[in-house]
């Protein structure tokens, strides 16, 4: 199982958490070298509940597509942290939206705390784009892509009139997650 | 050099690429989680190829409009989940005996009922088989990675158009929303079989000729008139009481798959030479198999892994001999044990048949798997 690579996003439905997984996973397969497989959980609800996108990135074929031990998790929200964040192995990475989650889990991970949501609205005042600051910061932290990989990958996925705003969420991602190390 | 695209599809995205590469030009049916997406891309790329699409009112009228656009001469399919599989089976059954070729993908969620709709599922596996009354031939194909749905939905229409007959798609949630790379492959690249056509003339034309064992297949709206029904009927395809007719008839519409197996039939097999203890499932689970079988090969178990791509009909030849070479044959599934009934019935007492089955919504994981297996070292 070492020569997979397993990631989770996690957040409310609506909150584009499914749509970081496909990033991430065409970033590192059709934009990089390996192989990737994307799969998702969501309720019969189109918003809120919660919701999780899983991504195995792997130089070799992909068989189980869900995630068994996590290198490298995402919560955006209470919910979601309190719900989901048991699969993430030790020595881990669980990174949470310290704006939503004020319940911090124990583990053998290391927990990274940074508040997403307020960078998201704050800087680029659009809450949407947190998922892609999220994306920034995985990059940077578990350097799984590269970040050329990553770009293209966000601006072939976004609507052409938000580019530079994906770019500039993008590189929030980037720098902030470096203050974290 | 010939163009092929490497995209980042979901698996019912690369149903709907393989639809398209099979030269489907007709859809109709009735949305449903977790299948939406076949229609919903065919929806889109239909018309700008000439296409047509039908949202139709509910489930019944979709097949019933999709075996009119087959018989009208386009390459038809339809797409549901378990819910709208039970209400298209009049029609499949219909088609059985009518001899309308046509593509039907199942993406099973959790049953029975409305039962789980975002949530994967094996449990249709019987119905593909036995949802229609009466003794019917059945043509499945379970693929288990996107690729593979790409390329066995273009398997499916060809086998359709060979036999005139109704094949199913079968595969489960997860795959039906999973992502993986794939690649579109170049026209060319995979084999492409259209129905037979008439050559006779019109007045000559019977659309259940006996000389023939799939006979030719006119499109209506073509000069030749002839009658359709699902009464038993004669050569014209008119309603008989003749019992002799209505026998060679029913036994006609199962030999022309039966003495077809071995072209219909599909397996892929893993580590099997010399395999102590096998797994035999198909889909989503296979793929949890695949893991657990090389990991047991880790640990030094002589496992392997028999993975058909067809389900019906059986693959009974490679079972039989399977089970004599085996301690256990492990049969995990997302039901209470339905391929299990036939991989007994086949191996009769040659081995040890074993289930692993789950109905929570949840995959059954590799580890589940291994655990079994381990039981065999």
């Amino acid at each position: 199982m070492s020569d997979r690579y397993e990631l989770r996003f996690s957040g409310s439905g609506g909150q584009g958490m499914i749509l970081a997984g496909i990033i991430m996973a065409e970033a590192a397969s059709i934009y990089g070298t390996k192989n990737a497989a994307q799969s998702q959980s969501y309720g019969p609800e189109s918003r809120g509940g919660a919701s999780k996108a899983e991504v195995i990135i792997s130089d070799q074929i992909i068989d189980y597509p869900k995630a068994t031990a996590i290198d490298c998790m995402l919560a955006m929200t209470q919910e979601a942290c309190t719900k989901y964040h048991g699969d993430v192995k030790e020595g881990g990475i669980l990174l949470v939206d310290s704006d939503e989650v004020k319940v911090l889990p124990e583990g053998k991970f290391r927990l990274l705390k940074y508040p997403i949501t307020s960078a998201a609205r704050d800087e680029l005042g659009k809450t949407i784009v947190a998922n892609i600051i999220s994306l920034g910061m995985i990059t940077e932290l578990t350097g799984i892509v590269t970040h050329e990989a990553i770009e293209k990958a966000v601006l072939s996925r976004v609507p052409a009139a938000f580019l530079e705003l994906n770019k500039k969420a993008l590189q929030i991602g980037f720098e902030r997650a470096k203050t974290l190390k | 050099m010939a163009d092929r695209k490497k995209k980042f599809l979901q698996g019912n995205e690369a149903c709907v690429e393989g639809a398209l590469y099979a030269g489907c030009m007709f859809f109709a049916g009735y949305p449903i989680t977790p299948s939406t997406e076949v229609a919903e891309g065919l929806s889109v790329r239909l018309p700008k190829i000439g296409g047509k699409f039908i949202q139709m009112e509910d489930e019944i009228a979709g097949i019933a409009a999709a075996l009119g656009g087959s018989l009208a001469g386009l390459k038809s399919m339809t797409a549901t989940s378990g819910p709208g599989f039970s209400l298209k089976q009049e029609c499949l059954g219909y088609a059985c005996l009518a001899e309308i070729p046509l593509v039907i993908v199942n993406v099973m969620r959790g049953g029975p009922s409305t039962g789980y709709p975002t949530g994967p599922s094996q449990s249709d596996i019987m119905q593909a088989k036995w949802g229609t009354h009466g003794d019917h031939p059945a043509i499945s194909v379970t693929p288990s990675y996107v690729q593979e749905i790409l390329s066995e939905t273009v398997r499916a229409f060809n086998l359709a158009e060979r036999f005139r007959t109704p094949v199913v798609v079968l595969y489960d949630e997860i795959l039906g929303h999973m992502r993986e790379p794939i690649t579109i492959p170049a026209p060319g690249d995979l084999e492409v079989i259209d129905r037979m056509r008439p050559e006779c003339k019109s007045e000559d034309y019977l659309p259940y000729d006996e000389k023939y064992e799939v006979a030719p297949l006119a499109p209506f709206g073509a000069g030749y008139r002839f009658h359709v029904t699902g009464l038993n009927h004669k050569q014209d395809g008119f309603p008989t009481n003749d019992s002799k007719q209505i026998g060679a008839n029913n036994l006609r519409i199962m030999s022309k798959i039966e003495n077809h197996k071995e072209e219909i039939w599909k397996n892929d097999e893993l580590l099997l030479d010399d395999a102590e203890v096998a797994v035999f499932t198909i889909g989503s689970t296979a793929r949890s198999a695949r893991f657990a079988v090389l990991e047991a090969r880790k640990a030094g178990i002589k496992a392997g892994l028999l993975r058909p791509l067809t389900i019906w009909p059986f693959p009974e030849k490679a079972v039989r001999e399977l089970a004599k070479r085996v301690k256990a044959i492990i049969v995990p599934e997302l039901n209470l044990g339905q391929m299990i009934l036939e991989v007994e019935r086949v191996s009769g007492a040659a081995c040890e048949v074993v289930g692993i089955n789950r109905v929570d919504g949840e995959p059954i994981t590799p580890m589940q798997i291994l655990d079994v297996i381990k039981k065999y070292k």
